[in-house]
């Protein structure tokens, strides 16, 4: 299964970007093989509507779960829309998320946890 | 003629300005397009009474003739239009009524409807009307209101604009279209740093401007030193009096109730007339 991790770098040691709309990258970790790749996140310069852009980025590359710091109520909505399991809070390595989530060690969230912008 | 009075930093002294030099030149109009806290009526005895309400087209989607084709998404600029899965999703507070959605929509699922975003209220005097605009709250974008209350400006009056503070849209919509922009500051670096953004906005926009330097005695020279640098006329400045203070906190204009002052103002539309 493919999981989104918001992260400020391109690998599995690099850091958890806090940010959902607005994070630099996605690293995309499939959870059984552990082999990952990493995206740019377009919607990081986004005058507006960053949070329900990214959405619909990690949505069309298959994404089932996304792990992140913090999540607005648009995205939060879009995301939901999606059917996407999200799990906020995160901070550290991606990896160690990735493998946290592996573990069955993190646990999703059913409501915004920020407000509008804060990721500007 | 038309003026905006401007600035980047917020409590500067653009609603001073603007109502005092609407007072002190003959045949004048108010338009207080900050939209998001207009003040200038403050200044006025006569009560703000609504002309009309203001509205943008939203999109309405009919989603039994929606193919989920996506090309809104892409279109919308604002990213107001998601589509995850079957589903689709517009958030209005994104949306910034430009109709493109529409235009764009292969399969005619679209249709609008009227979002309504503020009012339009006129006060002050067969001499000199005053016009201000009220974005409702918890709508996040002014501009539509700023570009209604521009359309009263009357050909015939020199129309004074007291504009929102900062350089985003809608004092950029303030500043462009007009013959002259005051920019006004105070004498403190950071007065000084938000007044060397707005150059940079009013640079690129090409209306003409000259800077007013308002609680003069204050900070130190910086103000000048730049202005001198980069060759802003500076048009005049306005000391930091206390008791212009005292008048504006009970909601008298300083050339009301210090009428010496009125000559400054006079002086600095002759100046600006020039400039134009």
């Amino acid at each position: 299964m493919k999981i989104a991790i918001t992260a400020k770098g391109k690998e599995l040691g690099s850091d958890i970007d806090t940010r959902f709309g607005r994070c630099e990258y996605f690293v995309i970790v499939d959870t059984e093989t552990m082999e990952f790749e990493a995206i740019m996140n377009e919607s990081a310069m986004a005058s507006g509507g960053a949070g329900p852009q990214a959405a619909q980025t990690i949505s069309k590359i298959g994404a089932k779960v996304l792990i992140t710091g913090n999540v607005g109520p648009n995205a939060h909505q879009t995301l939901e829309a999606a059917g996407i399991e999200i799990i906020t809070g995160s901070n550290g390595k991606v990896g160690d998320m990735a493998e946290k989530y592996k573990n069955g060690e993190l646990s999703s969230t059913n409501a915004p946890t920020v407000g509008r912008h804060a990721g500007m | 003629m038309k003026i905006t009075v401007a600035s980047g930093k917020g409590g500067t002294g653009k609603t001073t300005i603007a109502v005092n030099l609407a007072l002190s030149i003959k045949n004048s109009m108010l338009i207080d397009c900050d939209v998001e806290g207009p003040n200038s009526h403050i200044f006025f005895k006569e009560p703000m009474v609504k002309l009309k309400d203001v509205s943008i087209p939203a999109p309405k989607f009919d989603l039994d003739t929606c193919t989920l084709c996506g090309k809104c998404v892409d279109f919308c600029q604002y990213n107001a239009i998601s589509i995850v899965g079957e589903k689709l999703l517009f958030f209005d507070e994104l949306c910034h009524g430009c109709g493109g959605c529409k235009i764009i929509c292969p399969v005619d699922a679209i249709t609008e409807v009227e979002h309504y975003v503020g009012v339009i209220e006129k006060g002050g005097t067969g001499d000199l009307p005053v016009y201000h605009g009220m974005l409702n709250i918890g709508e996040p974008f002014g501009v539509p209101i700023i570009n209604e209350l521009k359309q009263f400006a009357d050909d015939k009056k020199t129309t004074i604009f007291d504009s929102p503070p900062g350089t985003a849209c809608p004092a950029v919509e303030t500043m462009r279209d007009v013959d002259f922009c005051i920019l006004v500051t105070e004498p403190t670096p950071f007065g000084l740093h938000d007044l060397t953004l707005t150059v940079d906005v009013i640079r690129e926009i090409g209306t003409p401007y000259g800077v007013v330097v308002n609680r003069d005695g204050i900070g130190d020279d910086r103000v000048d030193r730049y202005c001198e640098k980069e060759n802003i006329p500076l048009l005049a400045k306005i000391p930091n009096d206390l008791e212009i203070a005292r008048l504006y906190s009970s909601g008298v204009p300083m050339v009301k109730g210090l009428p010496e002052y009125r000559k400054l103002f006079e002086e600095m539309f002759d100046r600006i007339k020039e400039m134009i």
